[in-house]
Formats: structure tokens, C-alpha cells, sequence
């Protein structure tokens, strides 16, 4: 093989951390018994690529190299530690000579890829014994190769916090025999629909950051595009992964009208749609269609129709208000959560008029998981505003900068007060 | 396989309704559907039977009425069992007829 350039590998060793760590992992998981030992192994196997490669060039399946290099270096690791606890048949059984060998022909012979490894994985990661936040963590931990300090960052927890809460997570599957299994086809809806919660959770803290400089934080909401294609390709028939990917790819082609080029908030209503990505919508339409053939339909795909009405609407003033609104009402039959009726109440002020819409959010007032909750603020300033309540609109566009801490959402707000102030 | 704890918690005065009443029919039915797995098992008295001994940090100890922490609900019984894995644990741990609901352990094996 021809040597390569040390950039070159670079950006090679990058591209296969990005797009098959979780292969990798998740096909060296078996031979290593435990998540930690698989770990360090697809590490050591990455840092192995990376020193060798520019010697014998980057091999034209780079997964596949990595995963016979990773599964070796947890033979090799599992085998130390057998020694040392004189533990050997115990842990790799019969006929271990020669496991190495048949390891690495299988892999040869499978051509690389086992996608079922991968759903095991994601399932284990997203038990529904394990904390909610802990399934969240380990998913990007193991599915995207996060390190715990950017896993940390994302959500914006100390970098102790998030390694100890990494650690509990994994000392309770081993402790507690969590299986490295997917679901009996009895169970496999409901513990499917937990890990489609951790996927949208990841989108959407890409999608709108808690809080920073920046609106987006692109890495993360590319990291749950890529779960739910991921998810896609592993369940092909599933309803409710299409209308994950389809509700994510709907979301994301208006991405690029969202800022302008001073990185402030442009609204739905003043975005440049020429600026839409039409191959994501029409991907995202035909995904949708799909998922809309499930009866009744998921959460996800509802979600993703109430995307696909804005993103086929050729102007703000064409959008159809009326078909959001029974969208909505169809979604709070599926999910009556306080988040969907503020997103109801506000399609409900573009159907019937802002005066109906505020009284709606008003009623919402009281709803303690939207106390802290910015947009509910936000949501009656505007309609304040459009009503001609300018003072009132004031206070409650200043409630809401109180209450983010993302810096261009601040600006945004700063804009609406000193706008109803001029 | 591995051991599991499973702690069966009651509401206690619903419980208190049901003392010195023989073992319920639905339990009978639990034990005898999953009696391949269960490796002991046993009704407790009332949590006001029960008796917490601290150590008092010194040499001695401190004994007290009651159990460790006070609440509605309390513990009311316990199964040991034996299964594959958490899963199959908690298919079992969901049969189980408890008034309030279960807790699932894994118990610890010694090397």
C-alpha cells in the first residue's frame, strides 16, 4: 500500500472516529467481556492507526481494519488480565488457542460489519434501568466515541460530575447484569422508545444550546443526525425511527437560515426559505410518509408533519395554521406534555388571532416545568406585542432574557425590548 | 447466573388490614409459575416489630424500635432469585403481586 501523507492520516484516523466508532466498539464489545476493556482497546486501536498508517498506507476499509486491530488488543488485554488473576479458562473457556485466529477470520469472512452489535449496544446504553441522564452520557460516550469532558461540556455539568456519572452507569451493568441483548419483539416498542428519546435529546441540545455563544452547537446536533440514520439502517422498518429521522431531517434543512451573518436569530417568519435545504426536506417527506402509514402515529412522526406543513410552505403568510393546529391537538392525544401545549397555544395565536393564543399561554402560567422555561415568555411578548400591549410585551420579552442563558437568543430578546422601546 | 434481591414494599396500613391473614392466592400463583427461579423468600411482620441496632461509633450500640427509615411504605417481604440477566430479573420482579411495587438487587457474589 502507498504511504500517506501524516495530514492525510490524520484526517483518516478523524473520519473513522466520526463514522465508525460505534462499529468498532460495539463488534469488539464480545471479545472483550466488559465495556471498559472494549474501550481501551478501540482506543489503543485508533492510536495504533494513527502511528501506523502513514507507513502502510490507510486501508480501503478502515472499520475493518480497526475493528480486527481493536478485537486483537482485547484478546490481548482480557489475556493479561486472566493471567494475572490465573483465571484463564474461566473467562475465554474452551479451545481459547487459536480465538484470536477465528476472531479476525470471521471478520475477514463477515466482510466487517455486524449492524446487530450496534442495536445491542444502543439498547444496553439506554436501559430504562439506567438514570435517564446516564443514558444520554453513555450513548454519546459509546456510540459517539465523546470523550467525558465533551460529553460534560454538552450538557454543561463538571467534568467530575459527568465521569462519576459515566462510571455508576457502567459499574451497573456489570454489577447488575444489564444485557448486551436487543429487546424480545414483545418488548422491543416500548424500550425502543427510550432509546429514541435519547437520540432527540441530543438533536435537540445541538439544536438550540442550553446556553454559549453560539445558538447551535453543530457537533452534537451531527451526532444525533448520524444515531438516527444510524437507527435507520439498523431498524429499516421501524415507523417510529422514520419518523425520528424524518422530524430530525425536516428540523435540520432550515438550519442554515437560522443565523444571519452577524450569528443573530432569524425567526421562521423572516428566514430566507430559498436558504432551505430541499434535499433534506424531500428526504425528510418521503421518511415522513412512512411513518405516517403507522396507526395511529408516533409522537415523533406528528412532530415531523408539523415540520414538513413549514418547510413545503412557500412564505410565512402560506403557512397553514389550521392543519398545525390539528397537528397539535392530534400530538397532545400522543404526548400531553407542557412543552407541546406551549407549542400549541402558539400555533393556536397564528390560526385564531393573538388574543387566543395569550389567553392559552396564560392558562400556562401555572405549569411548574415551564416556569423556567424562556420560550413561554418569549411566546407572550410576542403576542403582547402584536396586540399593541407594548409595555406589557416589554416586561415579558425582559422575563424571558432572564431566564436564558444562550447568548444569541439574549441578543435576540435584547432586540424585541429596545424595538417595543424606540 | 446471578442472584437478585427482590424487596416487596406495601403500604402498611393496607397491610396492617391483611395481618394474620394466610399467604394471598396471587402469591401462591407467583411462586408456583416462577418456582424454578426462586431461591427463598419470606413475608416480614409489621414494620412496628422491627428493631434497628446502630453503632454508636464507640464500642457499643444503640437499639432502637423501629426500622432505619420511616415511611408509608415499607418494607413487607423479600424473594431471592436466580436469573440470566437484569431483564429476565425484572420480568420476574414484575409478577410479583406487591401492593406498592418491588425493588430489584443485584446480590453480590464473593470471588
Amino acid at each position: 500500500m502507498p504511504r500517506a501523507a501524516s495530514a492525510e492520516v490524520a484526517a483518516a484516523v478523524a473520519d473513522a472516529h466520526r463514522r465508525e466508532w460505534a462499529f468498532v466498539l460495539a463488534a469488539t464489545m464480545r471479545v472483550a467481556g466488559d465495556i471498559d476493556t472494549a474501550e481501551e482497546a478501540v482506543q489503543d486501536a485508533y492510536a495504533t492507526a494513527l502511528s501506523t498508517w502513514g507507513g502502510s498506507g490507510i486501508p480501503h476499509n478502515p472499520g475493518a481494519w480497526l475493528t480486527v486491530a481493536a478485537r486483537r488488543r482485547a484478546l490481548d488485554l482480557r489475556r493479561r488480565a486472566a493471567t494475572a488473576e490465573r483465571a484463564l479458562p474461566k473467562l475465554l473457556g474452551p479451545g481459547e488457542a487459536g480465538l484470536e485466529d477465528r476472531v479476525v477470520e470471521d471478520m475477514v469472512a463477515e466482510g466487517g460489519d455486524i449492524p446487530d452489535d450496534r442495536l445491542r449496544l444502543i439498547f444496553t446504553c439506554c436501559h430504562p434501568a439506567l438514570a435517564f441522564e446516564a443514558q444520554v452520557a453513555l450513548t454519546l460516550r459509546l456510540l459517539c466515541g465523546l470523550s467525558t469532558a465533551e460529553v460534560a461540556r454538552a450538557f454543561l455539568v463538571p467534568e467530575t460530575t459527568m465521569a462519576a456519572r459515566i462510571t455508576r452507569a457502567k459499574k451497573k451493568i456489570t454489577a447488575a447484569h444489564i444485557p448486551y441483548r436487543v429487546p424480545a419483539s414483545s418488548e422491543l416498542q416500548e424500550r425502543l422508545d427510550g432509546v429514541l428519546s435519547v437520540v432527540y435529546l441530543v438533536y435537540t441540545t445541538g439544536h438550540t444550546a442550553p446556553s454559549g455563544a453560539d445558538l447551535m452547537r453543530r457537533d452534537l446536533a451531527e451526532r444525533g443526525l448520524e444515531l438516527a440514520k444510524m437507527l435507520r439502517v439498523l431498524l429499516p422498518h421501524d415507523s417510529d425511527v422514520a419518523g425520528l429521522l424524518a422530524l430530525i431531517l425536516l428540523t435540520e434543512a432550515r438550519t442554515g437560515a437560522r443565523v444571519n451573518g452577524n450569528h443573530d436569530v432569524v425567526l421562521l417568519e423572516n428566514q430566507d426559505r430559498s436558504k432551505w435545504d430541499r434535499q433534506a426536506i424531500e428526504e425528510g417527506v418521503a421518511l415522513l410518509r412512512e411513518a405516517l402509514a403507522a396507526r395511529p402515529p408516533g409522537r415523533f412522526a406528528l412532530m415531523a408533519a408539523i415540520a414538513a406543513v413549514h418547510d413545503e410552505s412557500g412564505s410565512w403568510s402560506d403557512t397553514d395554521w389550521h392543519e398545525i393546529l390539528g397537528l397539535y391537538d392530534l400530538l397532545m392525544e400522543r404526548w400531553p406534555s407542557p412543552v407541546v401545549r406551549l407549542n400549541r397555544a402558539i400555533a393556536l395565536g397564528f390560526a385564531a388571532g393573538p388574543a387566543e393564543g395569550l389567553a392559552e399561554l396564560d392558562a400556562l402560567g401555572a405549569e411548574p416545568q415551564l416556569a423556567r422555561y424562556p420560550y413561554l415568555a418569549a411566546a407572550r411578548g410576542d403576542f403582547l406585542a402584536r396586540l399593541g400591549r407594548l409595555e406589557e410585551a416589554r416586561v415579558a420579552f425582559g422575563e424571558a432574557l432572564i431566564l436564558t442563558d444562550n447568548d444569541v437568543e439574549r441578543r435576540f430578546l435584547q432586540g424585541r425590548i429596545s424595538e417595543l422601546t424606540g | 447466573m446471578s442472584k437478585y434481591l427482590i424487596l416487596i414494599y406495601q403500604d402498611e396500613a393496607v397491610a396492617r388490614q391483611a395481618e394474620g391473614e394466610s399467604i394471598s392466592a396471587s402469591y401462591q400463583e407467583f411462586q408456583r409459575r416462577r418456582a424454578s427461579s426462586l431461591l427463598g423468600g419470606a413475608a416480614l411482620h409489621p414494620s412496628s416489630t422491627a428493631t434497628s441496632i446502630r453503632r454508636d461509633g464507640a464500642s457499643g450500640f444503640a437499639v432502637t424500635d423501629g426500622p432505619f427509615v420511616e415511611s408509608k411504605e415499607t418494607l413487607g417481604g423479600y424473594y431471592m432469585i436466580e436469573a440470566t440477566d437484569l431483564d429476565e430479573a425484572l420480568e420476574i420482579a414484575k409478577e410479583v403481586p406487591a401492593g406498592v411495587g418491588v425493588e430489584v438487587w443485584p446480590v453480590r457474589v464473593a470471588n
